[in-house]
């Protein structure tokens, strides 16, 4: 991949506020390249769902955003609890959610089946204790 | 977009370059160059926010006048109802209505009533669609081309149904042709505007051919005279009150308050419509039923056309819910059957009007992004605006499209300066041994 475009991004646990703007700032950056609507749309919700979890769930995280004219990834490492059972946490439905999150409309145990679903390509790697790293990648054709 | 034009007009003779519609313009639109403002066509989506700040009066809302209309046998006003919240509590809708027709129009006629209808037409599009949920309202047009800009993949959402604005012109014109014998060419329906929007959709309407209104005036511009004719008046009037949550419609929130769905928001201004949409987007929000989405942030009581302040305005338009909205104006019943047939069905899909990308080739856009990227680390990210560009992001983009050069940011500029005067002295010390020691040089 010579051709890359990368930008990284730096996302706070428990940050509400600010939930969501990588996310955002990658999507914009997708609709300049000229990136089929459709593309982004899965990027969107892939790359949010991950943000999102780093939120709810973790201390900190590098979001690491990358394009080439074939591929486009993302790759969320944090600092956190980690996940003890990742097969577990895939399900739909699977949720440790508290009921402060809930009430916030999270919860639900669909972001990760989502970012399945949204994605091309996906790797959770853990380690209890220490964090968690999602890698995200899709097809540009 | 509504075709390939905008409703806004920058009149340059009387541009000083002030740069207040630079910053405000929501989706980056307008770039100030030898100290002109020039507007970047594919990004504007007729807010009209540039207009309500010039303090120049450069920025023109290009609305009909009234002479426009002398090709027409017959007349029709249709007011906005945010027009009936212009005015003193004591002049009623229907006594706005009757002044119509004595500053020259023929008739008048009320658009809250459809608005009642059409809020009648969207739950039942609610209670018998599958799509893609939550529905975005489709009724103002710096909206939809913020969507149809920024957010191609909502398109689906924005819900197919006819605006009260249409609903009431084809109404009004039925009813005079039959009344009168005239042919529909022959009778003008004239919508009284908060916006200058609105004439997108009246010259250039989406997912159908005409519209079957046939221009729009300014609120600002009719005003004066009506408060007139209103003040004038005996008191005779010719039309009933106006009746029903309809007349809620030009504030935030008179959208949702018609319909059953629980499930139902409402936003005002660009800035959290574009929040609001961005959550839809990352497919947060799929347990919202409907949307009710307004470019300005009183909605259409504070329109860039309006009078009145928007806070007042929208002040009345509560009192006159309260006061006449619980009588219903439509037969619910007769609405649901005139749904089945179609009345209100806009059919067609709304085509993507996504801006210039860097590059149309992927490759040469990702060396373009890249090329941004290096040249905004280097900026100060104040984003003064002294370049003539909204923000540092804006400006390196507009380097890297080579409408710019790096040297117009100030701070590059100063920092070349610096560099080259500090070269300059170093010349002219060195040589200044050799020359009489009784000139004196300052240095520092
Ligand atoms: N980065 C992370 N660090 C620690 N635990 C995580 C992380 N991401 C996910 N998990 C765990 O995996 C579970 C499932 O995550 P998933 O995103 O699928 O659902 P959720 O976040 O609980 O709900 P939703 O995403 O629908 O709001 C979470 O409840 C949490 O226990
Ligand atoms: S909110 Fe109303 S007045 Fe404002 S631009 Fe939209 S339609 Fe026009
Ligand atoms: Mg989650």
């Amino acid at each position: 991949m010579d051709n890359t475009f990368l930008q990284t991004f730096k996302i706070q646990g428990g940050n509400i506020y600010n939930a969501g703007k990588a996310s955002t700032e990658i999507k914009a950056i997708l609709k300049q390249l000229g990136i089929n609507a459709k593309i982004v749309r899965r990027v969107a919700i892939a790359s949010y769902e991950a943000e999102m979890n780093v939120v709810m769930y973790a201390k900190q995280a590098t979001l690491k955003f990358e394009v080439s004219p074939s591929q486009i990834s993302i790759t969320v490492e944090d600092e956190g609890p980690g996940i003890p059972d990742v097969g577990l946490a895939m399900q739909e439905g699977y949720s440790t959610a508290t009921p402060e999150m809930r009430e916030m409309g999270f919860g639900a145990g669909m972001g990760l089946p989502n970012i399945k679903k949204n994605s091309d390509y996906l790797k959770i790697e853990s380690i209890l204790g220490k964090g968690t790293k999602v890698t995200i990648t899709l097809n540009v054709n | 977009m509504y075709g390939e034009f905008h409703t806004i007009k920058f009149v340059s003779e009387l541009c000083d370059g002030h740069m207040h519609c630079m910053r405000i313009c929501p989706t980056q639109a307008i770039r100030v160059r030898n100290k002109k403002a020039l507007l970047l066509e594919d990004r504007c989506i007729d807010c009209g926010e540039c207009v309500r700040v010039c303090p120049n009066n450069a920025i023109i809302a290009m609305t009909s006048s009234f002479k426009d209309f002398s090709k027409f046998k017959y007349t029709i006003a249709l007011p906005s109802p945010a027009f009936y919240a212009q005015f003193g509590k004591d002049t009623t809708p229907s006594l706005i209505l009757e002044a119509f027709k004595k500053i020259g129009f023929d008739d008048a006629y009320d658009v809250a009533c459809a608005s009642e209808a059409v809020s009648i037409a969207i739950q039942e599009y609610l209670d018998t669609n599958k799509s893609p949920r939550p529905l975005i309202s489709s009724f103002c047009p710096a909206i939809v081309q913020l969507i149809q800009i920024r957010y191609p993949n909502l398109l689906d959402h924005l819900i197919p149904i006819e605006s009260p604005m249409e609903i009431a012109a084809r109404e009004a014109k039925n009813l005079k042709m039959k009344e009168t014998g005239l042919k529909a060419s022959e009778i003008g329906a004239i919508y009284i505007t908060p916006c200058p929007a609105k004439m997108l959709t009246i010259k250039n309407p989406l997912r159908k051919k005409h519209s079957f209104i046939d221009g729009a005036i300014a609120m600002h511009d009719i005003y004066p005279t009506l408060l007139q004719a209103i003040a004038q008046s005996n008191g005779s009037n010719d039309f009933k009150e106006v009746q029903g949550l309809g007349l809620g419609w030009p504030i935030v929130g008179g959208q949702v308050a018609c319909l059953k769905a629980e499930d139902c928001l409402a936003v005002g201004g660009i800035t959290d419509s574009v929040r609001i949409l961005e959550d839809i987007e990352n497919d947060k929000l799929k347990n919202i039923q409907y949307v009710e989405c307004h470019s300005c942030p009183t909605a259409c009581v504070g329109g860039t056309l309006a009078v009145e302040n928007p806070y007042i305005a929208r002040g009345r338009v509560l009192r006159m819910v309260k006061k006449y909205g619980s009588t219903p104006c439509q037969d619910r019943e007769k609405i649901r059957g005139l749904y089945q047939k179609n009345f209100f069905s806009l059919t067609g899909k709304i085509p993507p009007h996504p801006v210039q990308p860097l590059d149309e080739e992927i490759s040469k856009a990702i060396e373009k992004m890249q090329k941004k990227q290096g040249i905004h680390d280097k900026l100060p990210k104040i984003d003064c605006g002294a370049c003539g560009s909204p923000t540092c992001l804006s400006f390196a983009e507009d380097v890297v499209l080579e409408r710019v050069t790096l040297d117009d940011c100030i701070f590059v500029a100063i920092k070349k300066f610096e560099k080259l005067s500090s070269e300059l002295l170093e010349t002219v010390l060195r040589h200044s041994e050799k020359i009489d020691s009784n000139i004196e040089i300052i240095t520092s």
